[in-house]
């Protein structure tokens, strides 16, 4: 499990990466390495030429405003966990980060690295889309933002071009009254979850935004279900019902286990954010 | 740590800080993987892709066929044959690389040497294999049956071998009113050392040898197996098994790699390096545990187990391995499923079945982990068809203490132990009651609580008579040890077993030093190289503390005499009036430190007498327990789970475990050989499983598949230990190396059924997952309950 030959290049700023990208069909973008690196070995992967991407100044960036954080593609989800960047609120970012793999990936592992990859499982994909969150992407053509939902368009596929690269993800921070529910289901700590589920309520708004993760493809977004009224005795049971009747509509029913472990995750994450 | 016992004491009985941590702990240890030579290269195999099939044609590029070695090119190479003579056994001959046929993926077809390993992968991807893939034998049921694909073609069927016993079954009688017939599976495994297999293989001019380093358990069985398949006299080929990294019974077997990698190191003149990576381990290499069982149990209608009919069925893949063969798991079942207990009507069949899968290995357990739960869950149903506890029917059941020793149904001579002690300790340790009473309380969280019981019991340094009647390639017969003083006044003691893991670096220092009294840190273990040790079948069956530990003490009590000879010589008086105590010969006028006695017979052997004793401080001993049927020790394993019937996550709450291994060397190294063996166990029980589709291909290749449970998995396990001596060993002490990893699955899944019993739900399986519980769940629920399935 060694990897075939292949060439290596540091590229110091974003411009220099894409022309290198642009010239190098069979180049592969290096950042964390976390995916990369085991696909190498197992030769999976076969590229030509490794663009490491870590030493542009600019994917390490942190941008605040009053509602929007915009955080570099490469960086860590330690330095996240680690609070040594800003949060959206309520320390959303650090509790999800803490959660991925094991410390080891997530000192080297990098947020725009794994939205780039999609994986299923992968947390920031599920949380990053219960949040409207939008990728910022250069290309030869200049730099456009992607709504995250439409960038990832299956499993581990997106609509990234060869010489795209994924300069930073773009967060609405969280309403003062917002909270956000986050449950995920593994065979063990560490492993790639079997379900995730993120609920965002907001009282104030009356808003309700649930996604279930690690559905095999892109994160399903429940956006249309009304929160339960405060009083209300029967309405999580209601809420519940009609999530349950989502997912078997978005292609979950056909697998009770499957249907069992997203409802459940989602149900844990609605009682995280609802009113007790 | 066990602080009971007396502060002072380092031998015998003490939990004293293990010697080798140090230069584990601190990365220093020295595996095969640390071994630098000269020009040395290194190998990659091209395996087979396909499970089964006929090899057409290998093409190899021109410009690599001088650095690429198949079948035809292994001029002079014997194949491996591990045969039985028990009778209707049938041999395979496992080639070194692969002719004519192939018969499981990962099957070894081509060796391709580079500079480095990346560039003999490279090799590897641009050699091209022809197969005509034949119907892949991948489940060991249908290739029982009849019409089935052959494995073995001029076999007729795909049995490697078939066993019974019939213990007064057809006597069965009418007071059998109880009875329960269950059907279990346990997943095929794959073992997982930190390190896996590794072979630098060179061949010395200067001492004609072939000198092979490799991660094993056996470097004694591995030379005999080298110089049977390369035509080498034993002496012309030395094993060094250097640091191993784990073992579990995985490094207990020789590998076509290790024979093909000492044919072409001496062909070639270079040294060749071969580290299995883990994809080779986890598809090629090392299959463990896949059983079937049918079993029914009887009991009469005051709770007592009567009776046991089972037919057990074992996918032994390929080949039969070398040394241990291919029935050492289906052939044992037999004698392993009565357990701890005393009843009077048995039967057993069994099948060892050919696959196109790689070959069944002895893993940590061999055997009794797959029976242990096929018994013991079978007890759980059949206390529930009588409607009484658990614990109830193995306390009617169980041998007692004041029968012992005790030859049971299946004829094995149990030696000592008090088992419904053991039992009525795991059932208080556990707080049975309170577990009962918060189960009619109900919880809060929607969870269910369940308790369940394993036991079993090990047969450990099982010897010549055991083996001689299978007749495998190996029999184990004296144990021996060398001692010797160096002329500083060290203790140096050389056995040919091997340690890793299992801390015999201390615990045979411990047993030097409670004969000698010499400090630990002037006794150094020798191990792991035929050219420094005296022969022995190595580690594996538990054996060590019995049978090295036993020879260590031969050795030393032989090198006491001779010490209170020299010493009685210069404290000139006569050796019937010293004695050895705390490392000095002690005669009325006098002592002398044993030191000092080999300072003088090394180095001023002027100062001895002329009538000296001429026969020196150096001692080979061998050793034999006084019956070779084995230790059996024996534990009680109780486990309290919490079940999310909606999810299927199963948490252990608390797990305890009862042992009596005898006299125990050293208490803090036997905890660690529990807690590590239940680590193992919970493996078995929830997470590991080598899943094959119908063309035999293995489905998890890589750790995000086939998954271990980690130390986050891991609850607190409490341990309490009993220690009743057995007769037949040195210091009455038991093997138990293997014990931790054999009855969690049962005991799991029992707790996992008494969690599920009022929903209706049953497991027979392991592992138990996620998905298992919820579709059972789902499979118990009453029609009307289910939801609607999706449009």
């Amino acid at each position: 499990m060694k990897p075939v030959s292949f060439e290596y290049v540091r590229p110091a700023t974003v411009r220099e990466a894409i022309s290198i990208l642009g010239a190098n069909p069979d180049a592969k973008i290096l950042a964390g390495g976390q995916t990369l690196g085991p696909m190498l070995n197992l030769r999976l992967a076969q590229p030509t030429l490794l663009v490491d991407i870590t030493r542009i100044p600019q994917l390490v960036r942190v941008d605040e405003t009053a509602d929007v954080l915009t955080l570099g593609a490469c960086i860590t989800h330690a330095s996240i966990e680690d609070g040594r960047v800003p949060d959206i609120g309520d320390r959303v970012l650090a509790r999800v980060a803490r959660g991925i793999a094991y410390r080891a990936v997530r000192s080297r592992g990098t947020i725009g690295g794994s939205l780039a990859h999609a994986d299923p499982a992968a947390d920031w994909l599920s949380l990053l889309s219960a949040l409207d969150a939008c990728l910022l992407l250069h290309g030869r053509s200049g730099e456009r933002a992607v709504p995250l939902t439409s960038f990832v368009t299956g499993p581990m596929m997106t609509d990234l071009a060869p010489d795209d690269l994924v300069v930073a993800v773009r967060i609405p921070k969280l309403n003062r009254t917002a909270r956000i529910g986050y449950n995920k289901i593994c065979r063990k700590t560490g492993d790639f979850a079997d379900a995730i589920g993120v609920a965002v309520y907001d009282p104030e708004r009356k808003s309700l935004r649930l996604v279930a993760g690690s559905v095999g493809g892109a994160p399903i977004v429940i956006d249309d279900i009304s929160p339960p009224l405060a009083g209300q005795t029967d309405g999580r049971a209601k809420c519940l019902d009609s999530v349950r009747s989502r997912l078997q509509s978005a292609g979950l029913g056909a697998d009770v286990y499957e249907l069992s472990i997203h409802t459940a995750t989602l149900q844990r994450a609605l009682d995280e954010v609802l009113p007790a | 740590m066990n602080l009971k016992n007396k502060p002072l004491n380092v031998g015998i009985g003490a939990s004293v800080p293990r010697k080798e941590d140090d230069r584990y702990l601190r990365g220093q240890g020295q595996f095969v993987g640390d071994v630098r030579l000269p020009r040395m290269h290194d190998v990659a195999f091209l395996r087979s892709p396909v499970a089964h099939g006929c090899i057409r044609r290998v093409i190899i590029p021109d410009d690599i066929r001088h650095v690429v070695f198949i079948a035809e090119d292994l001029v002079g190479v014997a194949p491996i044959r591990a045969d039985t003579t028990l009778p209707g056994f049938k041999s395979s001959v496992q080639p070194i690389l692969a002719t004519g046929k192939v018969r499981y993926v990962g099957e070894p077809i081509a060796l391709c040497i580079a500079p480095t390993r990346a560039e003999a992968e490279d090799h590897v991807q641009r050699i091209v294999v022809e197969i005509d893939e034949l119907p892949a034998i991948h489940d060991m049921l249908e290739g029982r049956a009849a019409g089935s694909a052959l494995v073995h073609d001029h076999w007729g069927d795909n049995l490697f071998l078939t066993t019974a016993i019939d213990a007064n079954f057809a006597a069965l009688t009418a007071a059998a009113t109880h009875k329960v017939t269950r059907e279990y599976r346990t997943a095929r495994q794959v073992m997982s050392p930190l390190e896996g297999r590794g072979v630098v293989a060179q061949w010395d001019s200067r001492v004609g040898q072939l000198i092979v380093h490799s991660s094993t358990q056996q470097p004694h069985i591995v030379r005999s197996g080298l110089a049977e398949c390369l035509g080498l006299d034993e002496g012309q080929i030395r094993v060094i098994a250097p640091d191993v990294g784990g073992g579990f019974g995985y490094k207990g077997v020789l590998l076509t790699e290790e024979v093909a990698l000492g044919w072409a190191a001496r062909k070639l003149g270079m040294p060749l390096r071969w580290l299995e990576d883990r994809r080779e381990n986890l598809t090629a290499g090392a299959d463990c545990r896949e059983h079937h069982y049918i079993v029914t149990a009887y009991a009469s209608a005051d709770g007592r187990l009567l009776a046991l009919d089972c037919e057990a069925t074992v996918d032994s893949g390929a080949y039969s391995a070398y040394p241990f063969s291919a029935c050492l798991e289906a052939g044992q079942i037999g004698s392993i499923l009565p357990g701890l207990y005393d009843f009077p009507h048995y039967r057993c069949k069994t099948y060892s079945v050919a696959t196109n899968k790689p070959p069944i290995l002895p893993y940590r357990g061999v055997a009794r982990t797959g029976v242990c739960f096929a018994l013991e869950v079978t007890l759980d149903a059949l206390a529930r068809e009588l409607g009484i506890e658990p614990a109830a029917l193995r306390a009617n059941s169980l041998v007692q203490p004041e029968q012992m020793p005790f030859d049971n149904i299946a004829k094995r001579h149990f030696d000592s132990g008090d088992y419904p002690e053991a039992l009525r300790r795991a059932v208080t340790m556990i707080g049975l009651d309170k577990v009962r009473g918060r189960q009619r309380n109900g919880e809060t969280d929607g969870r269910r609580i369940g308790v369940g019981l394993a036991m079993y019991s090990e047969q450990a340094g099982h010897g010549t008579s055991v083996y001689a009647a299978w007749g495998i390639p190996m029999v184990p017969g004296y144990e021996q040890c060398t001692a010797r003083f160096t002329p500083d006044g060290a203790l140096e003691l050389r056995i040919g077993a091997h340690s890793h893991g299992q801390g015999l670096e201390t615990t045979l220092s411990q047993v030097a030093h409670s004969i000698l009294g010499v400090a630990h840190d002037r006794i150094k273990l020798v191990h792991g190289d035929t050219a420094l040790t005296p022969y022995s079948t190595g580690t594996w069956g538990s054996r060590c503390m019995i049978m090295s530990g036993g020879a260590v003490a031969a050795a030393c009590d032989e090198l006491a005499t001779r010490l209170k000879h020299v010493g009685a010589k210069l404290l000139q008086t006569a050796v019937a009036d010293v004695r050895l105590q705390d490392g000095a010969v002690i005669g009325p006028r006098g002592r002398i430190g044993v030191a000092d006695i080999a300072r003088t017979w090394y180095r001023r052997p002027q100062d001895l007498p002329a009538d000296a004793d001429a026969s020196g401080l150096e001692v080979t001993a061998g050793y034999k327990a006084k019956r070779d049927t084995g230790t059996f020790s024996y534990a009680a394993h109780a486990v309290v789970v919490a079940v999310t019937p909606g999810t299927g996550e199963v948490e252990i709450l608390d797990y305890v475990v009862v042992e009596d291994g005898g006299v125990l060397v050293n208490p803090m190294i036997v905890d660690g050989q529990i807690i590590g063996g239940v680590a193992q166990g919970i493996g078995t029980a929830l997470y590991e499983e080598m899943p094959y589709d119908t063309r035999g291909q293995p489905l998890a290749s890589t750790f995000a598949d086939y998954l271990l449970p980690g130390p986050t998995e891991m609850p607190n396990i409490r341990i309490d230990h009993m220690e009743t001596p057995s007769p037949y060993t040195r210091f009455g002490q038991k093997g138990l190396g293997e014990g931790g990893a054999i009855a969690p699955p049962a005991a799991i899944t029992n707790a996992i059924n008494d969690a599920l019993s009022t929903l209706g739900v049953e497991l027979l399986v392991s592992p138990i997952t996620p998905r298992r519980i919820v579709e059972a769940v789902e499979a118990a629920k009453p029609r009307s309950a289910k939801p609607r399935a999706a449009a």
